[in-house]
């Protein structure tokens, strides 16, 4: 049975098919910045910086702790904002985009929360306390681990992206509220006040380190996401011609098992 | 207007009084949780009376979660739910009513016997009226968020335990708030502030929850 | 009326069915036809809104069912495979529940009518439990009674598990339903009495 040419009705396949390339093109060169940043930023960080007069050699810690805060959070903000425009404009690579995010910034979180552990022993004298920031980490990774978790379980992968991207929405919506509960309860409890982003006293060499390694983070995120889209964008786009020409380009005489249409 | 949102109140109202004994277990599981502590952390009045207020509520909220997965899912089996998307109404409309009614059957009955088995765990007698307004301000935004949860784990493996990870993180703020306030009234500092929070939280997630509960309804079914 | 546009189905990974179009104008009965598996159910989902289409458009009195979804919802009956019958409810409790859900102003007295009329009237009062396969079908097609006013009846498979008589019965009700300027658009695998016969679409023929 012959068929007609795909009618300008399936524009939406177009845009993928183009993106996968661009991606695989550009993910090098921000690896390649990550890399140049994250060591320019490790050597202000314990080489430059000098040793805090309070706490020694430990507050080293917050060059990679803070950066890895910030990004847990500005990685769910943009996981959210990606879903909404999947949701509103009914793009797929959106929703794709969203979960390509999600186990960085859930890897951030956890370092975040690792490195604060390992900062509060020696200050705190505990791995733990009930510390108001580092309890909203805590919120926020499980808030991750729901989102990867309910998109995995969906087999269906359009359900998936969808319910994804309600609980992305419904988390960031959250997010705020969690934050200011947490630190409410926090103060009423008294618990530890020393937190560690405000305990060193920010000298500019400080500051440059943190910058220069919140860059490198946002380099990183950028370079693994495009690095992960592409074989996501694949998958979910087999049964389209061009994925077809591509796998066939990659491994020829394999492709046609597992794509094309029947 | 509204025919569709007071026939499903009506139906889900009925239903429960016809499946009265699965609000019995949802009630039996909150006393029971209840009564572990004391074997857990040890019977010494001082210690209970300072946990109270917290093992309350976080029994209350399990109790909510257990029966969270109720609430969709005949529907979802039996096809009702499909004919309510057709509807001619807003979804959010007839969610709110199923979630008004799931919280009547479950989060009623509970804010009912919590005074009692605040009496079990020796909280002072002060606390009790501030106990039964937080539940009963927090209760409904526990089922307005799970509801969320359920709509979009309806009819997946394993979906029991993916819903306790969705929406256990979002019930923080209403575990804080709510237990606060007894506590916040116990210790004389007044549970006005916590109460208008609580308040408020429930105006936002009335507002909110039964559009995003709709919008997973149809994601769910699609 | 009834219009669908370049229609693609996606079910998991695999694409059912593209391109596929068709109209149908008021008085219309169309059979949707085609081998197990090749998406007639997926189709009447998209053509009631509840599932969403990979590409193309479904308009009802030419605007899109998306945009104009409360509008067409209420000028629109679907009975699925799953008869929508709770357990613990009797069978006119069910019946009320439908319409009213559906947003329709039905008396219980219409209800109780409609209900013998499809051969209930022993059953009324049993919970819905005890009822064979047959009459629980027969309960969600009672529905066909109470929907004069909605124009489109999307019906899956509606003669499943009826006996010869009831298939005479409901093939005539929907014969008289397009008669009125009505649209029925349904799947069945059986032959039924239509006063005239059913258009064909046949679904294999946009299979991918």
């Amino acid at each position: 049975m012959t068929r007609p040419e795909r009618g300008p009705s399936l524009w939406r396949f177009a845009a993928p098919q183009h993106f996968y390339p661009l991606a695989g093109r550009l993910a090098p060169w921000f690896a390649a910045l990550a890399a140049l940043l994250t060591i320019a930023g490790l050597w202000i960080g314990f080489v430059v910086a000098p040793t805090d007069a309070t706490q020694g050699q430990v507050y080293r810690v917050i060059f990679i702790h803070v950066p890895a805060a910030w990004m847990s959070m500005f990685i769910y903000l943009i996981m959210a904002f990606w879903s909404a425009v999947g949701l509103i404009m009914n793009t797929r690579l959106s929703f794709v985009m969203s979960q390509a995010l999600a186990p960085t910034g859930a890897m951030f979180c956890f370092v975040a929360l690792w490195t604060g552990a390992l900062w509060g022993k020696p200050t705190w004298g505990a791995y733990w306390v009930w510390d108001a920031r580092l309890t909203s980490q805590l919120l926020l990774l499980f808030l991750y681990f729901g989102f990867i978790a309910l998109t995995r379980a969906i087999e269906d992968p359009r359900r998936g992206d969808r319910a994804g991207a309600i609980i992305a929405l419904v988390g960031a919506v959250n997010v705020p509220i969690i934050y200011f509960s947490v630190q409410w309860w926090n103060t009423l409890h008294q618990g530890a006040s020393v937190s560690v982003t405000k305990a060193p006293s920010m000298a500019t060499t400080m500051l440059t380190g943190m910058l220069v390694m919140a860059i490198a983070s946002w380099m990183y995120t950028i370079a693994v996401v495009l690095w992960r889209v592409r074989p996501m964008i694949l998958e979910r786009e087999r049964h389209t011609e061009w994925v077809a020409a591509e796998l066939d380009r990659l491994a020829p005489g394999a492709a046609r098992k597992s794509g094309g249409r029947a | 207007m509204l025919s569709t949102f007071f026939a499903v109140l009506r139906r889900d109202l009925l239903l429960a009084w016809r499946g009265r004994s699965d609000v019995l277990v949802t009630l039996a599981f909150f006393i029971i949780v209840v009564c572990l502590f004391p074997f857990g952390v040890g019977a010494e009045p001082n210690q209970l009376r300072a946990i109270a207020p917290g093992v309350l509520w976080v029994a209350a909220l399990l109790a909510c979660l257990l029966s969270l997965h109720r609430l969709f899912a005949q529907d979802y089996a039996d096809g009702t739910l499909e004919q309510l998307l057709l509807s001619r109404e807003p979804a959010a409309l007839w969610v709110m009513a199923k979630v008004l009614a799931f919280w009547i059957s479950t989060g009623l009955p509970v804010v009912a016997v919590a005074p009692a088995m605040a009496l079990l765990l020796d909280l002072e007698q002060g606390g009790l009226p501030v106990l039964v307004l937080s539940l009963a301000l927090g209760t409904p935004i526990l089922a307005l968020l799970g509801a969320v949860g359920a709509a979009l784990t309806l009819g997946l493996r394993g979906g029991g335990m993916l819903l306790a990870l969705l929406v256990l993180p979002l019930f923080v703020p209403v575990l804080i708030f709510g237990a606060g306030a007894v506590e916040a009234e116990l210790s004389g500092t007044g549970a006005l502030a916590h109460l208008l929070l609580l308040g408020g939280g429930l105006a936002g997630a009335m507002a909110l929850a039964p559009i995003a509960c709709a919008a997973a309804l149809r994601i769910s079914t699609d | 009326m009834l219009e669908v546009q370049d229609l693609a189905c996606l079910k998991g990974d695999r694409l059912l069915f593209r391109e596929l179009a068709f109209r149908l104008q008021a008085g219309g009965l169309l059979r949707v036809a085609g081998p197990n598996g090749v998406g007639k159910t997926s189709l009447l989902r998209l053509v009631t809104g509840l599932a969403m289409p990979e590409a193309g458009e479904v308009l009802w009195r030419g605007a899109s069912i998306r945009r104009e979804r409360e509008a067409f919802h209420g000028e629109l009956l679907y009975l699925g495979h799953a008869p929508a019958l709770n357990d613990l409810l009797t069978p006119l409790e069910n019946l009320r529940f439908a319409c009213a859900a559906a947003g329709d102003d039905i008396d219980e007295q219409a209800c109780v009518d409609a209900l013998v009329r499809i051969g209930l009237e022993n059953q009324l009062d049993l919970p819905a439990r005890v009822l064979s396969q047959g009459q629980r079908r027969r309960v969600g097609l009672s529905r066909l009674f109470l929907s004069a006013s909605r124009p489109l009846w999307v019906l899956d498979e509606p003669f499943t598990a009826l006996d010869v008589h009831a298939v005479a019965d409901l093939a005539s009700t929907l014969s008289e339903h397009c008669a009125a300027g009505g649209m029925v658009m349904l799947t069945t695998h059986q032959d039924a009495p239509f006063a005239r016969p059913p258009e064909v679409l046949d679904v294999g023929a946009f299979a991918c």
